[in-house]
């Protein structure tokens, strides 16, 4: 499937898991945003050789997704397609770092295989973060509420009519691919030259476009200023699972839950 | 090449989301006060264009591999600088949430890389003196093209600055460079060679649109260029050096309090709750290297960590191993087990 | 209630590149009624469709819409009484939601909120579509589309209805609906279409355009019976006026 046609079709699949109706969706966007930026900026602050005590963090977010509905195997598959810049970099590490960080009976980890895995368990968080926001809040929720949260309205206003327009480019420049590709029938990809056509055309349709837009935007008396509605209302349910998610949030940061857990059955043991 | 989560560290992330939202704030201010209110409907298709355009791909000659416009040139090219520049942070924040092109932290870092060199400095400094207010052909492919190599040049620079200062990976700078540059010399070169390619096209069938978006004058003035500049040399050195001072010491903040307030303050926890949090700690770290961690063996005041470790305490590995097994299989139990309370979206 | 009228006298306007889409036009619509502007492609009903609105302005003649004159100081006046709907709704529906896009308008005339709330119910009960409120655009039918683009003009209670090829790309239900509805309204409607059966429908006045000029300009049945004058047009008639496909009867 071409590039185009799998884009086109995950923006809708996450539009549709965005129209959900769990508990996590009714959560404000608010909340959801800057709990994920948290959740980021908790799991990006581990040191460079730690891999258990991010793993409380997968669980967290294996909790979440569950309860927003979003499968798995999706997520799953979208990781394995987006990794290969953080895998290649962080392939190097354990040709790079020697010193050993963990003897397991006679064998001897190097420090270059446990951050190698840390770089592989960060992307799987944040990467997973990410969708789990997108997928139950949608974009347009995530762009009020950044609004809301201090983002200027012309950047605010340019996310969300770069959404609503995402669908209409895609598919004109969906046809005019496949358009393409029907009437060429030796080679399996366009020379540049024939690119550069083809973005051309859309190009100028999209300038065309743009200017009937504007048009229509004089026509119903447009002034300059975009005004987007703004019906955000936080909920006390909003305030307690913020405060709630925040602190579970900083103290798996804090402390190593799975070292605790460990040093706890480790302990029942004869 | 999009800057990546898993590769950066919160100093360097802040540092670079601070460049980005304060250019985001100027650009915004910028395009606010400008006249022309076509731009607002032009922004958002020509955003929706560009992401568009990176889906398709086209055969790079005498390679057999597939390339894409990246868009930063051109949108200045149409819109200027400003608009341009909040135009790439949209494509560039739909496709960090959709398609996972980097991450949250890391989308400062990518609208930087990606939105401030083409913008601010192939687009002014190198496109339009080459280019002139009477576009040609050559003039316009020239202009392009020397613009697409420094505009991705200084990004993939940038990426890797910000790798290397966040000190996760252990790639050292030099072998990184090596590797980042020549690629993205090539990447360039068919990025300008596919933006002069572009506006030919639209010089040759509506010249008008060229026309009206030459004859503003690129950025404001000179002042602005240098607070944008500064902007980013002020966000990389700072990164750099925050990240420096982090990882050199594990955990920075720590090794700090502890050469200010002195080794009493940490060995003699007071109340039962510091009590707790101090067993706690000594616990909490993987590598129980760390001096002020330890039983307190070591004095609190050690800076570097020993090349090589003392005979690492087996009762922690183990427990951490357990631990972080046990964690792992609960996440997967999670995701297994309650399945069936998944709704069909 | 002001007697509202369009007016348009000897207009003429030539695009930069030498086209002369329109040449000397003139015509009065008055208050009520319902007008086909019908002609080829290419014949200039685009052209004086914009000047209706005053996106563009007279190059040379007049164009009168109520009290006003058209000109670039009237022109913001001139758009809160003439609502004009466009052929391709995606170009009107820009804002995340279909009540935004509905309450843009009564936004920026500067309405207080709980006007504005009651305008948007309204314009979306009058087209049908209030349960598509939340609904973003991309998510619609090409039929709820249309519905709402007139919703967003609606909303700002014009008095004339412009309108650029409303049943085209229809499928035939969506089409039939939306002849309804606008049968519906009491606005003075002018409406550009290749669509003749719906003018029947609709338009008890047909002006027909060729080459930048009116050829015609009377009650619709008189039109559509002057096979010689449609020719000329470059049209022809009605469908359900031509002979029966399957029975050769009229």
């Amino acid at each position: 499937m071409a590039k185009i046609e799998s884009a086109f079709l995950d923006l809708t699949y996450l539009d549709r898991l965005a129209a959900g109706n769990t508990v996590i969706h009714r959560l404000d966007p608010r909340v959801k945003v800057v709990t994920a930026a948290l959740f980021v900026v908790c799991v990006v602050s581990f040191d460079k050789y730690v891999v258990a005590a991010m793993l409380p963090f997968a669980v967290f977010l294996m909790i979440v997704m569950r309860l927003g509905g979003i499968p798995a195997g999706y997520v799953i598959a979208k990781l394995i397609v987006t990794s290969p810049f953080a895998v290649m970099v962080g392939m190097f590490n354990p040709f790079l770092d020697h010193q050993t960080v963990l003897q397991l009976g006679s064998l001897a980890v190097s420090g270059g295989w446990v951050s190698f895995l840390s770089i592989l368990l960060r992307f799987g968080l944040t990467v997973t973060a990410m969708l789990v926001l997108i997928a139950t809040t949608g974009f347009n929720q995530v762009c009020m509420a950044l609004e809301r949260l201090g983002v200027p309205n012309i950047f605010a206003v340019q996310l969300l009519m770069l959404y609503r327009y995402i669908f209409v480019l895609l598919e004109e420049g969906q046809r005019m691919h496949r358009a393409r590709a029907l009437r060429s029938f030796q080679q399996r990809g366009m020379g540049m030259k024939q690119y550069a056509y083809l973005l051309g055309q859309l190009l100028l349709r999209t300038i065309d476009r743009g200017q009937r837009i504007h048009l229509a935007m004089l026509c119903r008396g447009f002034d300059g200023t975009i005004r987007i509605r703004r019906n955000l209302r936080i909920t006390p349910r909003d305030i307690v699972v913020f405060l709630a998610a925040g602190m579970v949030l900083i103290a798996m940061r804090r402390f190593n839950i799975a070292l605790l857990l460990g040093n706890f059955i480790t302990d029942l043991l004869p | 090449m999009h800057m990546s989560d898993a590769l950066l560290s919160p100093a360097v992330g802040g540092a670079m989301w601070a460049a980005t939202a304060g250019t985001i704030a100027i650009c915004a201010r910028k395009v606010q006060r400008d006249l022309d209110d076509r731009k607002v409907p032009l922004m958002g298709v020509l955003g929706a264009f560009v992401f568009a355009a990176q889906m398709i791909n086209f055969t790079i000659p005498a390679t057999g591999s597939s390339g894409h416009l990246g868009g930063g040139l051109i949108l200045a090219v149409l819109l200027g600088p400003y608009a341009a520049f909040l135009t790439i942070a949209s494509v560039l924040t739909v496709q960090a949430l959709f398609f996972a092109d980097g991450g949250l932290l890391a989308l400062g870092c990518n609208i930087f890389n990606l939105g401030a060199f083409p913008c601010f400095i192939a687009y002014p400094l190198l496109y339009r003196p080459l280019v002139g207010t009477n576009p040609t052909p050559m003039g316009i492919a020239v202009g392009a093209i020397v613009g697409g190599i420094v505009g991705l040049q200084l990004g993939a620079l940038a990426v890797v600055i910000e790798t290397v200062g966040s000190k996760i990976s252990a790639l050292p700078l030099q072998a990184f460079l090596a590797a980042m540059l020549p690629i993205h010399l090539g990447i360039g070169l068919v990025e300008g060679l596919v933006t002069a390619a572009v506006v030919s096209f639209i010089w040759k069938a509506r010249p008008e649109i060229l026309r009206t978006a030459a004859e503003a004058r690129p950025l404001g003035n000179l002042r602005l260029k240098k607070v944008v500049v500064g902007f980013g040399a002020a966000a990389l050195i700072t990164g750099g050096a925050l990240s420096w001072f982090a990882s050199s010491n594990p955990d920075g903040l720590e090794w700090s309090m502890a050469k200010t307030s002195g080794k009493e303050e940490l060995a003699a926890p007071a109340t039962g709750i510091h009590r707790l949090l101090a067993a706690i700690q000594q616990h909490a770290s993987f590598l129980p290297d760390y001096g002020f961690k330890d039983g307190g063996s070591q004095p609190a005041s050690t800076a570097q960590p020993p090349p090589a470790w003392p005979a690492v305490d087996k009762g922690t590995s183990t427990a951490g191993l357990v631990g972080g097994g046990l964690t792992l299989a609960l996440a997967v139990m999670v995701g297994l087990l309650f399945r069936k309370r998944k709704q069909t979206p | 209630m002001s007697h509202h009228i369009v007016e348009v006298q000897n207009l003429t306007h030539t695009y930069p590149d030498g086209t002369a889409a329109v040449r000397g036009i003139s015509f009065r619509i008055h208050h009520g009624e319902a007008v086909a502007v019908v002609g080829a492609n290419g014949a200039g009903k685009s052209t004086l469709l914009l000047h209706l609105n005053g996106y563009l302005t007279p190059q040379g003649g007049t164009v009168r819409i109520g009290d006003f004159p058209l000109t670039r100081e009237t022109v913001k006046d001139i758009r809160k009484t003439v609502g004009m709907i466009f052929q391709d709704p995606d170009d009107q529906l820009f804002m995340p939601t279909v009540y935004e896009d509905v309450a843009f308008g009564p936004l920026n005339l500067g309405l207080p909120p709980a006007e504005v709330e009651q305008r948007v119910e309204q314009a979306l009960q009058r087209t049908g579509v209030e349960h598509l409120r939340d609904r973003p655009p991309y998510k619609l039918s090409g039929g709820e589309k249309r519905a709402v683009a007139i919703a967003t003009v609606l909303a700002m209670s014009p008095d004339i209805l412009v309108m650029d090829e409303p049943t085209s790309n229809l499928d035939p239900l969506s089409r039939r609906t939306l002849i309804e509805l606008l049968a519906g309204f009491h606005h003075t409607k002018i409406i550009a279409t290749h669509d003749l059966d719906m003018v029947i429908d609709l338009c008890e006045r047909t002006i027909v355009i060729h080459e930048g000029t009116i050829m015609a300009d009377g009650p619709t049945a008189d039109i559509f019976n002057d096979d010689y004058l449609l020719k000329k047009s470059h049209l022809e008639r009605p469908l359900r006026m031509q002979a029966c496909p399957f029975c050769s009867r009229r």
